[in-house]
């Protein structure tokens, strides 16, 4: 083998192996909706109320080889919420909780995953609802990835959070079984 | 007196009209009350429950009035000036408009999702129209916006007929009330109309 050839080799190995080192853009699918964020927060202590934000966008930038370099982000039309009470949510969107002709957008930015040894992973990052801003943790899992039967290209996760209404200004009191709401995300992106 | 005659107003007529004013009062108290209520408090689902089974009374009140009015139209109208009683006929269409925009309003915001109005527990005021996203939202400007316009008429309502009872001291307000009128006797021999 020629030294040239052996360069050339090593050259395209080199470039393969950084080409999947590179983590993949994936644009959740909210154009077919196959990404869910939804909320559960307990009434009176006696059950849960379910809702969700029916509009947002996001990306994830996932690499298979590498998935704790992966980040995330979302961005959420607040006014979307929907508990499936027209009176319930225009409540929800008032002042009362998320105050949606001032903040009319909430926002995830991850900063750091952790990888655990069960598989599955922590994702820091910073939540911003209400106008405020703190890190949260986002308990994540990849469900599965791979080829789609229509030529595109997907990776699905789950994640669930939960924080204090009153850590992000929400100034309505529920009660004292209802001062946590806990989030479940279900997201699928399309690699680009 | 049951019907209005040419002068006086008659007892239906003045029942209609303090029950309206009355419950209007009511239903804006009530309505600002409810919406800064906490969370535990006792009112909390009690006070709009209440609020849309009387704003469904104060319809049906309204609808009365409107129709009594084709049956016994009220007494000649009291002023002076050709100015005056214009400005109190455009005041009296809009009254009656914004309390039938503010009910109409207020009844699109509870049944935007489809759901009925329970009345009192006695019975559920169906959704006429199909669910729609968002009708909460604008229906509820709407009602805000009616309820405060017609309040804010009610005190110009008020403050004229205060005008005609103490500066132009005629029956206006009297007559109203169902006092006895200078003219009563007159009044009385009138055949109802």
């Amino acid at each position: 083998m020629s030294v040239i050839f052996k360069q050339a080799l090593g050259f395209a190995a080199g470039v393969c192996l950084a080409g999947a080192a590179m983590a993949d853009t994936y644009k959740i699918d909210t154009q077919g909706a196959h990404a869910f964020i939804q909320f559960k927060i307990s009434h009176l202590g006696y059950s849960w109320l379910l809702g969700r934000f029916n509009q947002f966008d996001g990306t994830i930038q996932y690499d298979e080889a590498k998935p704790e370099a992966s980040s995330v982000e979302v961005e959420i039309n607040t006014s979307s919420v929907d508990s499936n009470h027209a009176e319930r949510d225009k409540h929800l969107r008032s002042d009362d909780f998320l105050a949606v002709d001032k903040f009319p957008k909430a926002t995830f930015k991850s900063a750091k995953v952790m990888l655990k040894d069960d598989g599955k992973a922590e994702i820091i990052g910073t939540l911003t609802l209400r106008g405020v801003s703190k890190e949260i943790v986002i308990d994540a899992e990849r469900i599965g990835g791979g080829a789609d039967p229509w030529g595109g290209y997907r990776q699905g996760f789950m994640g669930t959070t939960h924080f204090a209404l009153k850590d992000f200004g929400i100034p309505m009191d529920l009660g004292p079984a209802s001062q946590n709401v806990e989030m479940f995300l279900s997201l699928e992106g399309i690699k680009q | 007196m049951i019907k209005n005659s040419v002068i006086a107003y008659g007892v239906v007529s003045r029942a209609l009209h303090w029950m309206s004013a009355l419950t209007v009062f009511f239903l804006f108290g009530l309505g600002l009350y409810m919406v800064d209520l906490s969370y535990y408090d006792a009112w909390y689902k009690s006070a709009p429950d209440l609020h849309r089974s009387i704003g469904l009374c104060l319809f049906l009140i309204t609808l009365v009035r409107m129709a009594w009015r084709r049956i016994s139209p009220p007494p000649a109208p009291i002023g002076r000036h050709d100015w005056e009683l214009k400005i109190a006929h455009v005041v009296h269409l809009l009254l009656i408009g914004l309390l039938l925009l503010t009910l109409l309003a207020g009844y699109l915001i509870s049944t935007a999702d489809g759901r009925g109005i329970s009345v009192f527990g006695l019975f559920e005021l169906p959704a006429l129209l199909p669910a729609e996203k968002g009708r909460e939202e604008w229906s509820g400007t709407l009602h805000q916006v009616g309820a405060w316009s017609l309040i804010g008429l009610v005190v110009l309502h008020v403050l004229a007929a205060l005008k005609h009872h103490w500066i132009d001291r005629d029956e206006t307000l009297r007559r109203m009330l169902g006092l006895k009128l200078k003219t009563s006797d007159e009044a009385e021999s009138d055949a109802d109309r």
